[in-house]
């Protein structure tokens, strides 16, 4: 079954170059602009990864993962940050919000790729 | 909107960003001690170089890195903002704009200069900036050790929460199992007893004999998510026996080169070379400066929309069922007649929806002129402070972008001929900064804009004497107070006795009135002495659809827009002989000028003996068109016509009728100017 | 090379069909009066029947009226003005091919009104001349080349200078 994933990131261009990297590699993508909405799809339907930007209008993203680390729906869902920041406070922070793991921009297409094949369990 | 395309949405993006960073900026300047200001700053900085360098603008990722690393500076309490500060990076604006634009070429010296200025005004020196920048922070050259033993012991125990979070041990225990082979032993000492167990938790810890060829850091990248917090003991198996001395010198070590591991992954993940260059290619292959031309919609609209499209598919396949099994009877008419009212019903709502994709708030458009203002200010010595109402207004796209340039005219005037110096301003008893207030309203389908300042007001003296001048009027003539404002509008009518650098440029009221009125608007001035001038703009909701009168002019049938129609009278076979030659007829006292549709068509057909004359305004002016028949009025929907065709006076546009053929829409302002040279020709000769 | 034909070529832009590295050229022929043209078959974007057509007073003979195709406004030319030929006859063979070229700039479709349009075939660049400078009853710069095939020539027009807006393309 393709693996469904869920990305939240209020750039519409990292949204798109996301989208077409992963939807490449087989997998199925839900879009979200913001946290609020992100938290939102992530309340309607299970997802097998979501990939989240931290910095974010409305809802930023540690607030959103820890909203979503309280549905039971997404039990266990890994969830990846997007992080340009380069000291660790931040990471520590969205590790304790209850993120799985993270990816460092810029990236390429192929380390997305290795982290989605990385925290999806098969 | 092109849905696909990263780098011309990151164009987009980029300029919202860039607007969104220097309407803080301005701000700034008002309130250096903000902190949600710079934060603001900050924040808009940092995300445009992420993208940048996402999609291979990598001479504007590093040129705002530089920017960024100043405003972190400031966030961090380290420098204060100054208004040098905040003055060099809108100077950066630009150059971050031109970096967005195009590849960067032959932007490297201006953004050098800009850098320059930067590093004066944190009171920095070249070196600290350059230390800071990215890829320069790892350069401490550790590399982890690799080891060449035959294979590894690994010992780990998952932090408490991990599973909760996301983590999955199995996919760990199958990437190690991907490595080499591997022999996997579970480890159940900590589990607790029964009556304390947390059954959300990880309580299992495992160790696997790894074989292979692999290298420590190798196993350190599977747990690289989770090594922080977790328990992780990497051996290596000499020889397929232990030795206690090298796994003690091991497990000592580890802290430090999982360190060092770490900071080894952040290099190998910041400075993309390959990838980031292929993009900066693609970047480079798309023509610059043509971008597709976007539009951000929100996303409940778009859901209506597809609600609307879901409707309109499941009638069709009614429409589909009831082709196939034939229309008999009462009963199939019954059901083909529904079917043709729910069509008409999703067609008009989708009408509207599709209508309100287009509109954009007006903020976008007030918010460029905040550092119009800003640049006005400074340019004039005046102090200025501009309001803005009413942001949240929507309005057409085109029709934004359309009026862009006439308020920059009217903001200018304004602030240059409107607005007096502080000192003026005082000995008059007024408040030494002057005020410009722009606002927006809806009202019945039409959106209000004003343009409002508490500057001098307008000379009526000054204009009349102008007027004289210029003989545009008779001297001493009596006219109304609205007829002198006309005045203004009239072209290479301007009042600014000296020409200053920043108004008269070339364009004057005319042009702005034109435009405006190519937008189907109208364009008032009120102005009280001393008080100050209010201009009010008058536009259309949309452009893309307007109620118009179908007519008929010899066997071509023609779309009036409705706007302009003041009313239609009879053309008697009487009237129309006596007028020949003179092409007038008096309208209540007043001569109208009028065309003959189908002479200036050449329809080589013979006049309808009951014509009619739809007679027009706009601006003031009137003229009758002589049209054979009017058919009735139609809501039209603009099209517009080809490159081959733009330049052919009388249309502004072409729609399609019901029965699929298309009808062409009169421009009206190109032919009132010809019912006008008409009457100036008839004038002259007496 | 003749110093006129020089000249000509200069002011002639784009100077040739896109010939592929082969030099060959896929083309879609049709008849215009007596003569058989071919236009590049990328540039073709449908061929119609004839459609009912709406007259744009003012506008240039060459394309003096429009349609609607599938919701857009498209002129329709007719290319027997560009080449001089009498106004046909509508027949049962008649069509329109819808073509998109740049205007201005300007992706553009344009129709043009044929009176038979025959088959895609392939054009060899050994087969074509270069029009001569003099003697030619049409405007040089609005061929590209003259191809012979199977015993007849057909006539590869310059669409880009044939729908050109720009004054200075203008029949002098």
């Amino acid at each position: 079954m393709t693996a469904s994933i869920l990305t939240v990131d209020d750039s519409s261009s990292l949204r798109i170059a996301i989208r077409i990297a992963l939807s490449g590699a087989g997998y199925a993508v839900t879009e979200a602009a913001d946290g609020m909405e992100g938290l939102e799809k992530a309340r309607s339907a299970k997802f097998d990864m979501i990939i989240a930007d931290l910095n974010m209008p409305r809802m930023n993203g540690l607030e959103m993962i820890r909203e979503i680390r309280k549905l039971p729906i997404q039990l266990g869902t890994p969830i990846i940050f997007l992080t340009t920041e380069s000291d660790e406070g931040m990471k520590q922070d969205a590790r304790q919000s209850g993120a799985t793991g993270w990816l460092v921009k810029p990236f390429v297409p192929e380390q997305l790729l290795r982290v989605a094949a990385k925290v999806l369990s098969r | 909107m092109n849905g696909q395309d990263p780098i011309a949405a990151f164009r987009v993006e980029a300029g919202e960003l860039l607007v969104g960073i220097e309407q803080a900026l301005l701000d700034l300047t008002h309130d250096l001690e903000s902190r949600d200001l710079v934060d603001t700053v900050f924040r808009g900085l940092h995300t445009l170089k992420g993208s940048g360098a996402m999609f291979g603008f990598d001479a504007l990722a590093n040129f705002t890195h530089h920017c960024e690393t100043a405003f972190d500076r400031v966030r961090k309490g380290k420098v204060p903002a100054t208004q040098e500060l905040v003055a060099v990076i809108l100077s950066a604006m630009d150059h971050m704009q031109a970096l967005v634009d195009g590849d960067g070429s032959g932007l490297a010296a201006a953004g050098d200069d800009i850098l320059a200025r930067l590093h004066n005004a944190i009171g920095d020196d070249n070196e600290a900036m350059v230390a800071a920048a990215p890829g320069d922070g790892d350069g401490n050259g550790a590399v982890p050790a690799t080891h060449g033993a035959s294979g590894w012991r690994v010992t780990f125990y998952l932090p408490p929460d991990a599973m909760a979070n996301g983590t999955n041990p199995l996919a760990l225990l199958d990437e190690m199992r991907g490595l080499g082979d591997a022999k996997v032993t579970a480890l159940t000492d900590r589990i607790p007893p029964l009556a304390e167990l947390d059954a959300s938790q990880c309580h299992i810890g495992w160790q696997v004999e790894l074989r292979g060829d692999v290298t420590r850091e190798d196993i350190e990248d599977v747990f690289i998510f989770v090594m922080d917090d977790m328990e992780l003991d990497i051996v290596p198996l000499a020889c397929g026996e232990e030795d206690p001395a090298i796994s003690a010198t091991e497990i000592a070590a580890q802290p430090v080169q999982a360190e060092a591991a770490a900071v080894g992954e952040a290099r190998e993940t910041s400075p993309v070379e390959t990838g980031a260059a292929s993009t900066a290619d693609t970047a480079r292959g798309r023509p610059v400066g043509t971008p597709t031309e976007s539009v951000r919609v929100p996303a409940e609209r778009l859901d209506v929309l597809m609600d609307r499209v879901g409707e309109l598919v499941i009638v069709q396949s009614r429409l589909a069922q009831l082709a196939h099994g034939g229309v008999r009877g009462p009963a199939g008419e019954l059901a083909l007649r529904s079917v043709a009212e729910d069509i008409e019903r999703l067609a008009s709502e989708l009408r509207d929806t599709m209508m309100v994709l287009r509109m954009v708030p007006v903020a976008s458009l007030f918010g460029r002129f905040r550092r119009l203002v800003h640049d006005l200010a400074r340019e004039t010595g005046k102090t200025i402070e501009l309001s803005t109402h009413g942001e949240t207004t929507e309005v057409d796209k085109t029709v934004i972008e359309r009026l862009a340039d006439p308020m920059v005219h009217l903001i200018r005037n304004a602030c240059d001929h409107g607005l007096e110096t502080a000192e003026d301003r005082i000995a008059a008893g007024k408040p030494a900064a002057g005020q410009v207030r722009l606002s927006a309203q809806q009202a019945a389908g039409e959106v209000l804009i004003t343009i409002r300042d508490d500057g001098r007001g307008i000379d009526r003296e000054r204009v009349r004497a102008k007027a004289e001048a210029q003989g545009l009027i008779e001297p001493g003539q009596q006219m109304s107070d609205s007829e002198l404002m006309q005045m203004i509008f009239h072209p290479g009518f301007s009042t600014a006795a000296q020409v200053t650098n920043l108004s008269g440029r070339g364009v004057g009221m005319d042009v702005v009135k034109r435009t405006i009125e190519s937008l189907r608007g109208t364009i008032d001035i009120a102005s009280n002495p001393g008080e100050g001038s209010t201009v009010t703009l008058r536009i259309p909701l949309t452009l893309a659809i307007i109620d118009g009168l179908l007519v008929r002019v010899g066997e071509g049938r023609y779309v009036i827009p409705l706007g302009a129609v003041e009313e239609c009278i009879e053309l008697s076979l009487e009237d129309d002989l006596r007028s020949r030659g003179r092409s007038f007829v008096t309208l209540r006292d007043r001569l109208v000028p009028f065309i003959r549709m189908r002479d200036m068509f050449e329809t080589g057909t013979r006049p309808d003996p009951h014509q009619k004359i739809v007679v027009i305004t706009t601006g003031g002016e009137r003229v009758g068109l002589v049209v054979d028949q009017i058919i009735g009025s139609h809501q039209t929907v603009i099209k517009a016509m080809s490159a081959l065709h733009r330049d052919v006076p009388a249309f502004a546009g072409a729609t399609i009728l019901g029965d699929g053929s298309v009808a062409l829409i009169l421009d009206t302002l190109q032919l009132v100017s010809v019912g006008q040279a008409q009457e100036e020709r008839l004038l002259a000769a007496g | 090379m003749q110093p006129v034909e020089l000249m000509q070529d200069i002011l002639t832009k784009p100077a040739s069909a896109n010939w592929d590295d082969q030099g060959q050229l896929e083309v879609l022929t049709f008849d215009l009066g007596e003569e058989t043209l071919a236009i590049e078959a990328i540039q073709v974007r449908e061929i119609l029947d004839l459609l009912p057509e709406t007259k744009v007073p003012g506008a240039p003979m060459l394309v003096s009226s429009v349609v609607n195709f599938r919701g857009k406004i498209i002129p329709i030319a007719d290319l027997r003005l560009a080449f001089d030929m009498p106004p046909a006859q509508v027949s049962v063979d008649s069509r329109i091919i819808v073509i998109e070229i740049e205007v201005d700039g300007e992706p553009t479709q344009i129709g043009m009104r044929t009176d038979k349009v025959h088959e895609v075939t392939t054009l060899n660049r050994n087969d074509a001349e270069t029009p001569p400078a003099v003697g030619m009853r049409w405007r040089r710069d609005f061929i590209h080349d003259l191809v012979r095939q199977s015993g007849g020539i057909i006539v590869l027009p310059n669409l880009g200078a044939i729908f050109s807006t720009d004054p200075s393309d203008a029949s002098s």
